[in-house]
């Protein structure tokens, strides 16, 4: 009996009008694709992007040249080099990143104890040259300056969780 | 011979020994801070606490004394529960500020509190905060992170020798410090930061540059003067950052000098990084090829005596053999090591050693020091003397200027007669010299650089060999030599062959016009101005006196740059391991010495630094025993003759400037400033 079950599928077209049966029937979905980059999706607070350096609000500089995060860090991205600054307290000169090895793990931000080196929402700074995505001190606090306020309501919403 | 149990193990020790170091021979840790092998114990940290059988309470272990039928547990509840106690304690007014702090990796502190400790705080009240402390330019103090271990002040009270620190104040009031606000002007102090558990005394030049991981370890030997100290280079990325010293019992066991420890940034300045010509009274950058075209036609266009060769200080063996085998080999007889024109030769090696070793002074029981002051020459023979010294039963004579060593002494005088006096018995000394079972004498280098040095040095033969300090199975007779290359030098025969010129002939002849080419084998402590007109090849590492006058200079490499071999005072040979490469365009010096042995048509038979090991060897059986201290034969040394009635004279005037290396450093400088200058100030009367 199997085979006049299948010919009298084949004679109906069942699965053809099945399938344009689905298909219609998304016409009265809602959409799940969007119009980026007018539109995005909603990002979690642990979302890790883009680094950057913080400060605190009275403008002084989050790190404290630890080398914590350049120690943790699987990829061997972040190259630190500190000495005391004039004022004797201790601060980085030099805090580099290389965004092309850095694999976004978030390790650097775990270890950091003072919450300096952070991985913001930002997902678009794509380049055209290599170079640019070798990232310095003054790159990561820049960054640092511009995503504050984002970053800050990140740490609030997620530090009940820790 | 008590035998105790611990942990189930039955062993025997040695009576006197600590429960503590009775666990160690097993292999069993028990944390501590304020326990320290080389010091006292006070046993005030209260950390090691283990539990002992029928005691009603924990027992410090640092403290108790092994006894017979001892049952030792250091593995129970009530064990953790005590450390744990013990470490919450010390953290309530620890800043718990590792992140910044630069003990953070290798804290001895952090460590046990992660082994032992509580995994989170209970104390909400106030810390106590301690005022900073003023330590001088080698030291630098954050107080608030002391655990009061008082492991600083034990060191500088019985190693150093300087009872500056010290406590003030009595429980949560108590704070480390020096009673008057100074600088611990000791040249030890560097070791204060080693011994410090904690990040309260962290060094000054290295604050905040490195991690510990960061740092790649090179164990090496250090060369600023001649008892080769045991280092370990600490470098990152091509750059020295810090030297701490290596455990050798025989030697240093685990102190170094400031000047070991801090004299390395002079590594990175006033470095000679590529070859350089003189031309028109001025140097100009030139290439490897043409510097030792114009040495090798330099060298060929002069007669063989009229060619001389001066090593200096930091030369190594290596290079030392390799010169001696190439101008040795184009017939110049005039080699010289000696720069202070010394009048010591290589005749009989007892005769220029220090034939007792440095741990023999442990067995001394009078000590004469002979024109030398031995806490700059040698800072760690004066740290063994004391350490001797603290065991009791030393008496320490000194002939020679009075200075502060650290011990008591008796002043004979500052007559160089007074050795002739001794010899012939006639000075009441010689019957103290010969009561004593292990006498000793320590001749300075400064003593045989003296016009009349050669009878002085056969003088201080005369009273080795009359108040019996050499005999079957003792060797008192010792000299303290400064240069780290000088004994190995000796070794190899680097002076003056048959009718060549020593030093001052060497000089002489410069000037007279006598001697046309001289090769200054990194010599910077003789005047460079006394060349005259001669051409002079200058190989070595800075840009020094010697490099000043040179007509052509060949970069070579500094100690911390080459595997070279070095011989210590005692006639230990002992090598060096390359940390960093040499700068810019310098080589290892032997390598330089051998390019221009091919340039001059002559190549020395060697290639490899394993060929010319073996061919030192070969040369000295000394150099093929590393590590040791050979003894040497009894024999005769010195020349007989009138000592003249002269003073003797220090050769050190500032401990912390005595080489090319620690004249570049600015740290060297810095304690120049803080500890040498005032007390010449003083001296002068000009101060107040």
């Amino acid at each position: 009996m199997a085979w006049l079950d299948r010919t009298a599928r084949g004679l109906f077209m069942t699965e053809l009008v099945k399938g344009f049966a689905l298909t219609f029937s998304y016409m009265f979905k809602p959409r799940v694709t969007l119009n980026y980059p007018y539109e995005r999706s909603p990002l979690s607070p642990r979302f890790r992007g883009e680094h950057a350096l913080r400060r605190y609000p009275n403008g002084e500089e989050r790190c404290i040249a630890c080398k914590l995060c350049e120690a943790v860090c699987p990829a061997l991205a972040i190259t630190i080099e500190a000495e005391p600054r004039e004022d004797g307290s201790r601060r980085t000169t030099r805090y580099d990143i290389d965004m092309t090895k850095c694999i976004y793990c978030g390790l650097c931000q775990e270890a950091c104890p003072v919450d300096a080196i952070v991985e913001g929402p930002n997902i678009e700074f794509a380049t055209e040259t290599r170079e640019e995505l070798f990232y310095n001190k003054e790159k990561l606090l820049a960054n640092g300056d511009r995503w504050e306020p984002l970053l800050a309501a990140n740490i609030a919403a997620d530090a009940p969780y820790r | 011979m008590p035998k105790l149990t611990i942990d189930g193990i039955e062993l025997e020790v040695a009576p006197g020994t600590s429960v503590l170091q009775a666990c160690e021979q097993l292999g069993i840790e028990v944390p501590r801070f304020c326990y320290h092998e080389k010091l006292s114990v006070p046993a005030n940290c209260r950390m090691c606490l283990v539990e002992m059988e029928k005691a009603p309470k924990p027992i410090a272990s640092c403290a108790m004394p092994c006894g017979e039928g001892m049952v030792i547990k250091t593995d129970t509840e009530t064990v953790h529960k005590a450390r744990k106690g013990v470490m919450e304690f010390l953290l309530i007014n620890h800043p718990l500020d590792c992140p910044i702090c630069d003990q953070g990796g290798e804290c001895d502190l952090q460590d046990q509190a992660v082994g032992y400790g509580f995994d989170r705080g209970r104390y909400g009240e106030e810390k106590r905060a301690v005022k900073d402390k003023n330590l001088g330019p080698l030291i630098k103090t954050i107080m608030t992170r002391c655990i009061h271990c008082t492991r600083c002040i034990r060191f500088s009270d019985e190693i150093a020798g300087v009872s500056v620190m010290g406590a003030t104040g009595r429980g949560e009031h108590m704070e480390i410090g020096t009673y008057v606000e100074a600088a611990v002007s000791s040249e030890l102090s560097g070791n204060l930061v080693d011994v410090c558990p904690v990040g309260a005394l962290t060094s000054k030049p290295y604050a905040y540059t490195a991690r510990p991981w960061e740092l790649r370890k090179t164990e090496s030997v250090d060369v600023l003067d001649a008892v080769g100290s045991n280092i370990r280079i600490d470098t990152r990325g091509g750059e020295v950052l810090r030297i701490l010293p290596r455990l050798n019992e025989a030697v240093n066991e685990e102190w170094i000098s400031d000047k070991t420890r801090y004299a390395h940034d002079g590594l990175k300045r006033q470095r000679l990084d590529r070859p350089y010509i003189r031309e028109n009274g001025k140097l100009r950058a030139a290439s490897w090829e043409e510097a030792l075209a114009l040495t090798a036609s330099k060298l060929k266009g002069a007669a063989p005596e009229k060619i001389a060769a001066i090593a200096g200080d930091l030369a190594d063996a290596e290079s030392l053999l390799a010169l001696k085998d190439l101008l040795g080999g184009m017939g110049v007889a005039s080699l010289e090591s000696r720069q202070d024109g010394s009048a010591i030769d290589a005749a009989d090696r007892a005769g220029y050693i220090f034939n007792s070793t440095i741990a023999g002074i442990e067995q001394a029981d009078q000590i004469l020091l002979i024109g030398t002051n031995p806490r700059w020459e040698g800072s760690l023979v004066n740290a063994r003397i004391r350490k001797r010294y603290l065991q009791g039963g030393l008496t320490v004579t000194v002939l020679g200027p009075r200075v502060d060593l650290t011990f008591p002494i008796e002043h004979l005088g500052n007559d160089a007669t007074l050795l002739n006096a001794i010899a012939d018995g006639s000075h009441p000394y010689a019957e103290t010299l010969k009561a004593a079972k292990k006498p000793l004498l320590i001749l300075g280098s400064g003593a045989l650089a003296r016009p009349d040095g050669a009878a002085v040095w056969a003088a201080a033969r005369a009273v080795a060999e009359a108040c019996g300090l050499v005999r079957e199975d003792w060797n008192g007779f010792n000299v303290l030599h400064r240069a780290a290359s000088r004994v190995g030098a000796l070794d190899l025969g680097f002076l003056p062959a048959k009718g060549g010129r020593d030093l001052a002939g060497i000089l002489d002849g410069a000037r007279k016009g006598e001697v046309e080419v001289v090769y200054l084998l990194g010599a910077d402590e003789i005047d460079a101005q006394n060349f005259g007109r001669a051409f002079v090849i200058y190989q070595g590492h800075h840009g020094d006196r010697g490099a000043h006058r040179a007509d052509v200079i060949l970069p070579g490499a500094a100690y911390t740059e080459k595997n070279a071999t070095y011989v210590n005072t005692e006639g230990r040979a002992q090598h060096t391991r390359q940390a960093t490469f040499p700068v810019g365009e310098a080589r290892e010096d032997w390598k330089i010495v051998r390019a221009l042995s091919g340039a001059l048509g002559k190549p020395l038979p060697y290639d490899t630094l394993q060929q010319l090991r073996k061919r030192l060897a070969d040369a000295n059986p000394v150099f093929a025993q590393i590590d040791r201290a050979t003894p040497a034969a009894w024999g005769a040394f010195g020349t007989a003759g009138a000592v003249a009635a002269a003073p003797f004279t220090l050769p050190v005037e500032n401990f912390y400037m005595t080489d090319a290396i620690s004249r570049a450093s600015a740290t060297m400088a810095e304690c120049t400033e803080a500890f040498v200058s005032p007390a010449v100030a003083e001296r002068t009367g000009t101060h107040g």
